[in-house]
């Protein structure tokens, strides 16, 4: 199972911190799972412009194809302005309109002010369901104050960061066994 | 019709197109060379011949994974070896070449097939003309519509004057050679969505549209809004052909059908698409009411008449070739289409 942690912020230290436990986790407790992080902050990426991601080149294309690839994404995002970073958007500006087709995806979300509570609902989760993902409904959200020098301190966000991960793997392997038994009956 | 060498008494054309993939055959791991690509397809143009086939229609795309990034050159070929079958292309992407050598081009190509030449115009559904031939995306609309007008114009009359943003202006130009009989039959290339369907209809011209898969229905508000426009603009519908084009394979029966070509299209879309065919959507192949022409003769046959009486339309184009189907599979495909299937779908649309 090919799994890509995706942090969406190229700024800030919050998202990378959330993201680095979870998949601290995720390599713990699934071993065998193929784990990759992409950092939006260290990759150099252009603007969308339509073409197909195939046809892009350097990290962009890197970047595009290896999130084609997964079977779950894990997204890690932080709040700019009550909505997703533009960075992030990008990103999904630059996958076909069926890329999560397939795919489980889960969310981890930091923000200033508890205020941002209802942004995954109102800005994110639509983009990924327009996208056709199988989106794990439960999604953690970190504030401020749950961290301490670029660590999670708050007991209870850990404890949320575990299940997400747990309800990643399970809802994928879930999936994945509903698909084959559907395509089996198919017989092509 | 007349103009496009449409005979409506004598039922519905019935064609094969190809836009030129060069891609591996997924169940061998074999990529024949482009040389071979090539020469099969010019082949394959005169199984359709021999077949009775109407049409053969070949595409250009300029970008890794392709084979007819010169589908001019390519039609040459196949109008040399072969007599009776219509020759189109698939599309040529005008909006990245100059109208005058295009219409050169295939006023020659009429002339070395004795009449059998015609233009499908498109503004390309993929970018790699754009990058490699210096042209802005940002132009795609404008491009295509100024070029379009002035192919039409060029198609009309003898002297050109002419003047636009993308290319010299003409002055009183004589372009040659002319076509056999005056004129050829100029398509205009459309994708699902309505609002190109429209353009075409207020430009007057004769439609090609793809109806690559999902339900047959989706497909007749492009055509609906294409016949709107058409009679907006004062044209008369009934002088306006119009073809449809779909990925097919057809086997003895739908499950040989399906389980032949499911690998060849889902590897074909990963590989141009990304994200590969779902096997749900194409299970849904077997209903009569979806447009992806997968299936059975009979099947095929009931696909084919379902649309017709939707859309009315006069010719179809089926595309056999995607995704590394060998000439082997192609053989067959021709054969069960001109044995089985062009004889009960001719008798249905026959106008008398």
């Amino acid at each position: 199972m090919k799994v890509v942690g995706l942090s969406g912020a190229n700024v800030g230290t919050k998202t990378r911190t959330a993201m680095d436990y979870t998949l601290q986790v995720a390599r713990e407790k699934y071993p065998e799972a193929d784990i990759t992080l992409i950092d939006l902050a260290e990759v150099e990426m252009i603007f969308s412009d339509g073409r197909n991601y195939h046809d892009y080149e350097g990290d962009t294309k890197t970047v595009a194809e290896t999130i084609m690839e997964a079977d779950a994404i894990i997204i890690g995002t932080p709040t700019f302005q009550a909505s997703i970073p533009a960075t992030l958007k990008n990103v999904f500006d630059l996958l076909p309109v069926n890329a999560f087709r397939d795919k489980v995806v889960s969310i981890i979300v930091t923000a200033g002010t508890p205020k941002h509570y209802m942004m995954v609902e109102q800005q994110l989760k639509p983009i990924l369901s327009y996208m056709k993902a199988h989106i794990v409904p439960t999604y953690v959200f970190i504030e401020e104050v749950d961290f301490l020098r670029k660590e999670i301190v708050n007991d209870d966000v850990l404890f949320r960061i575990d299940r997400l991960v747990e309800d990643t793997f399970i809802m994928s392997d879930t999936y994945r066994k509903i698909r084959k038994a559907k395509e089996e009956e198919y017989g092509f | 019709m007349e103009k496009y060498r449409i005979h409506p008494e004598n039922g519905m054309e019935i064609g094969l197109y190809s836009i030129g993939d060069h891609l591996r055959n997924p169940l061998t791991g074999e990529r024949i060379s482009a040389q071979r690509r090539i020469q099969e397809l010019i082949e394959t143009a005169k199984l359709a011949e021999d077949a009775g086939l109407d049409v053969f229609a070949v595409g250009e795309s300029h970008q890794p994974l392709f084979a007819t990034q010169a589908h001019t050159v390519i039609l040459g070929a196949i109008a040399q070896a072969t007599n009776k079958i219509k020759i189109a292309s698939s599309a040529t992407v005008l909006s990245t070449a100059d109208p005058v050598r295009v219409y050169e081009d295939f006023a020659t190509l009429d002339l070395i097939s004795n009449g059998r030449a015609e233009i499908v115009a498109g503004r390309g559904s993929r970018l790699g003309a754009y990058d490699l031939l210096g042209f802005d995306v940002r132009d795609y609309e404008e491009l295509f519509e100024e070029k379009f007008e002035l192919l039409l114009k060029l198609n009309d009359e003898e002297r050109v004057t002419w003047q636009g943003q993308f290319r010299a202006p003409l002055n009183d130009a004589e372009v040659l050679p002319q076509p056999l009989n005056g004129s050829i039959p100029i398509w205009r290339a459309v994708g699902g969505p309505a609002a190109s369907a429209i353009k075409a209809g207020y430009a007057g011209a004769p439609m090609t549209l793809t109806t690559l898969g999902g339900p047959s229905r989706a497909f007749i508000p492009a055509v609906q809004g294409y016949r709107e426009a058409a009679e907006r603009a004062g044209f008369d519908t009934k002088t306006l052909p119009i073809t449809t084009t779909s990925l097919m394979y057809v086997a003895e029966d739908s499950k040989t059908a399906l389980r032949e070509y499911y690998p060849h299209l889902n590897s074909a879309t990963i590989q141009l698409k990304g994200g590969g065919y779902p096997k749900q959507q194409f299970a849904a192949a077997t209903d009569h009411r979806d447009a992806l022409m997968v299936g059975s003769p009979q099947q095929i046959i009931e696909k084919i008449l379902y649309q017709y009486e939707m859309y009315g339309h006069q010719r179809f184009l089926g595309e056999i070739d995607a995704g590394g189907v060998t000439i082997d599979q192609m053989k067959k495909n021709i054969e069960l289409l001109a044995t089985e299937i062009v004889p009960t779908v001719k008798k249905y649309t026959a106008k008398k």
